[in-house]
């Protein structure tokens, strides 16, 4: 796991302030934004992958069985997939807090 | 919540198969319409690309020292000089590869910015770029504002709209002026291609940014770019308020091809503009009749961009 | 073999340039820097010169433009003068927090209002701090070596930081003289082909040009701090290295008749030639006179300067810019706080002139070691004063 920037001594900042590790701002939990969550019908689901298209993290990908799914760690509950669903198969519940 | 630091690397991992190279975990706001079409834009050119960053909301977002969204090379310079930076880029790679260094394999250089790197304090750097002919991409990401430093006007915000630096009131509607004409501004540079894209319209958007790589020479690509926190929308309406900005022409889909003009989704009978500005905050103060000015006025320009385009008559034809 | 030509401080800036094989070129005219992109473009046209020269639209893109080439890997090079350098201000700190070996010759030049296109040190004064390695050529055989081995510097492993070769606007831009130029070959190994170490690349991705919050900007800054004053070693060293293998040896400070001289003048730049003149003059005349000729400007040479001076019991320290409100002019108050607090405290006084390219003769330079011994006799306190200004 990267060192947090509050952690960081100058000895061990890189050069030119560089960072070297594509990606590793992945490790930060936005699913704690949320206040909703998306949850799938599968009945209803036809993996069309327009959700998978539209989320802005983007955090939507296919399960084992090819069913497009919000991985919760990032979803923000912004709702897009749910009201662009072609089929309605997508429902924003309340998170319970 | 159930999460656990297993489940999210697996959808990294299968992020990265299908093609992403901008992963999540970035700052956007909830429903960002911007960062959506920033993640299609480079979805589509893949990892073999360089990108110049100007300072904006994309740049916040992705770039929290010492962490990053980005799975490919790139660079934040400063708000104004992308285009410049960009510039460099481009010439330094086209040396080096004269005299047998860097990159084995063709990249395709991109300068991103938004509106107001775009429109207003970077539009020096843009046109000497254009004007000098460098083999780039420049991908404007218009979410009509400042938005990065707190929904500030630029002069992409649309007429009628309330910023806080044009702050509807007794004597003001808000905006007063006329949002510039971007892809006209790229296309007086004589450049080979200049496109509008949104988000919600995906196999366009990627269309046109292959088309934009392809082609030799600068390509300006405007990317509409809806912003819930600045517009006053709710945050699942990102592509929505896509979609109505085309069906209603205040958007126009197009592109231009070494100088033919082409609407690529034509609209025959555009919706009121009433559906597309009700949704938004920023202009729910707006009397009637500004509106009815608005209207007017988006349908004119729709005239002129179908003229443009070789599409004659009203949508009565 | 090197020839021995005639030509301009600029051409020889250019020469070296074109020795240097730079991939990228990316600068916007301004006097008196013309005549160095000007040869350069011309270089580049006829094929003298293997790079991309980008037509930049203002200075403030042309440095960015090197920014970005310098990241990728590319070798850069740029030029400007007074207002150029005022308008590339914010993106100069940027090249030296990133790291970035660019490359810049400046002609130094007074800065506007009102508008005077002659030479002085107010351009180079207002960058002091963005993070550069700064030195100075005093005519065009330094020009052309220190722009060479400022390649060799800025490129090092161990230092990764851009250069800035100052040489005064007109007296040595446009001054025709004679200078030994390199023959391309000539210089073997001391320029090896350039290899920055973490270019963008999509072999091996980086993100350059994160954001830093509070929480660990401080700890950036001092990283780069410590960085540049480690640079020092490398720039001796370098110019050691060019001094065994072609004769000439350059060194951060350079004194000339300062072995039992009482007073000792310090200056930056061309006039310095004016100055030896001067000191010869006085010498002749029985004085004990010496210079100091600062050649090394960021980092300073703290040690190196309190060495040349140590012996003497007063400084002069002439320089070509103002503060406006300051204690002293730039350059004293450098050398005043490189002094403080040491064993030997000199008497320091302050000379500012040679302002907007107005000339200064070996006289004018006589007068400045009276007027030190006046101020001397009568302990006077005076922050400073202004020479060769009328009223």
């Amino acid at each position: 796991m990267a060192k947090k920037d509050f952690e960081l001594t100058w000895k061990e900042i890189p050069i030119g302030a560089i960072i070297h590790e594509p990606g590793n701002a992945a490790e930060y939990c936005t699913g704690d934004w949320r206040s909703q969550r998306p949850v799938l019908d599968r009945a209803k689901c036809v993996k069309c992958g327009i959700c998978f298209s539209f989320c802005p993290e983007p955090c939507i990908v296919k399960d084992g069985e090819g069913y497009y799914v919000a991985d919760l760690y990032y979803c923000k509950g912004c709702g897009i997939c749910a009201r662009e669903c072609p089929k309605d198969a997508i429902t924003m519940v309340q998170e319970e807090h | 919540m159930n999460t656990t630091t297993a489940t999210y690397t697996a959808t990294l991992q299968k992020l990265r198969e299908a093609g992403e190279v901008f992963m999540p975990g970035h700052r956007a706001c909830i429903g960002c319409g911007e960062v959506l079409a920033m993640r299609q834009v480079f979805k589509t050119l893949g990892r073999d690309t360089i990108v110049a960053c100007a300072t904006g909301c994309m740049e916040i977002i992705s770039s929290p020292f010492p962490t990053t969204n980005w799975d490919i090379p790139w660079i934040h310079a400063l708000f104004e000089n992308t285009a410049a930076v960009a510039a460099g880029i481009e010439s330094g790679l086209g040396a080096m590869k004269r005299k047998g260094r860097g990159p084995a394999q063709e990249v395709t250089v991109v300068a991103m910015g938004g509106d107001g790197s775009t429109f207003d304090i970077g539009l020096q750097a843009l046109s000497g770029a254009l004007e000098r002919g460098h083999n780039f991409i420049y991908v404007c990401f218009d979410n009509e504002g400042y938005m990065n430093t707190g929904i500030q006007r630029s002069s992409a915000t649309p007429y009628g709209a309330t910023t806080t630096t044009s702050p509807h009131g007794k004597n003001s509607i808000g905006q007063t002026t006329q949002k510039k004409d971007m892809p006209l501004i790229a296309l007086a540079h004589h450049i080979p291609y200049v496109a509008t894209a949104t988000p919600a319209h995906p196999t366009d958007l990627a269309r046109k940014v292959r088309k934009a790589r392809d082609i030799k020479g600068p390509a300006f690509l405007h990317v509409f770019s809806p912003c819930p926190t600045g517009w006053g929308t709710d945050a699942d309406l990102a592509i929505e308020l896509c979609r109505l900005a085309v069906e209603t022409g205040v958007f126009p889909l197009g592109e231009c091809v070494y100088g033919k003009y082409e609407l690529t989704k034509y609209v025959k009978e555009l919706r009121p503009i009433r559906d597309y500005l009700r949704l938004q905050r920023r202009f729910r103060h707006l009397p009637d009749d500004i509106i009815d000015q608005i209207q007017d006025n988006v349908r004119e320009h729709y005239e002129v961009v179908k003229r443009k385009c070789g599409i004659i008559g009203s949508a009565a034809d | 073999m090197a020839r021995r030509v005639g030509a301009e401080g600029s051409f020889a800036v250019a020469e070296a340039v074109r020795l240097a094989d730079v991939d990228v070129v990316a600068a916007y005219p301004i006097t008196p820097q013309t005549h160095i992109v000007e040869r350069l473009s011309e270089m580049v046209a006829s094929g003298e010169l293997d790079a991309n020269y980008i037509y930049v639209e203002s200075e403030h893109s042309a440095i960015s433009a090197c920014l970005g080439a310098a990241a990728v890997g590319a070798r850069t090079f740029t030029s400007t003068a007074g207002q150029g350098l005022e308008l590339m201000h914010e993106v100069l700190y940027l090249t030296s927090s990133m790291r970035l070996p660019v490359v810049m010759a400046v002609a130094d030049r007074a800065l506007s209002g009102p508008l005077n296109v002659w030479g002085d040190h107010s351009d180079a004064m207002a960058v002091r701090d963005t993070g550069w390695i700064q030195y100075v050529a005093e005519n065009a055989q330094e020009a052309h070596d220190l722009t060479l081995c400022a390649f060799r510097i800025g490129e090092d492993p161990q230092v990764l930081f851009p250069v800035m070769v100052h040489m005064d606007g007109f007296h040595v831009s446009h001054v025709v003289e004679p200078y030994f130029m390199f023959e391309k070959g000539e210089l073997g190994d001391f320029l090896p082909p350039p290899k920055y170490p973490y270019p963008l690349d999509p072999n091996r991705p980086v993100t350059m040009g994160a954001f830093a919050p509070p929480a660990v900007y401080a700890e950036c800054r001092k990283a780069q701090d410590t960085a540049i004053k480690e640079t020092y070693g490398t720039i001796v060293k370098v110019w050691e290295e060019f001094g065994r293998r072609f004769g000439r040896q350059y060194k951060p400070v350079e004194t000339y008749k300062t072995e039992d001289a009482d007073t000792i003048l310090v200056a930056i730049g061309s006039f310095n030639q004016m100055a030896s003149v001067a000191v010869d003059n006085l010498r002749a005349g029985g004085r004990k006179v010496g210079l100091v000729r600062i050649r090394l400007w960021r980092p300073f040479p703290v040690q190196a300067f309190r060495e040349a001076v140590q012996a003497a019991k007063n400084v002069i320290v002439f320089e070509r810019s103002m503060t406006y409100g300051g204690t002293t002019g730039p350059v004293c108050a450098e050398v005043k706080s490189a002094l403080y607090g040491t064993l030997h405290q000199p008497r320091v006084m302050n000379f500012i002139g040679g302002l907007g390219g107005r000339d200064m003769s070996p006289r004018q330079f006589e007068a400045m070691f009276d007027r030190a011994r006046e101020i001397a006799e009568k302990n006077l306190e005076i922050g400073y004063e202004t020479i060769g200004v009328r009223g």
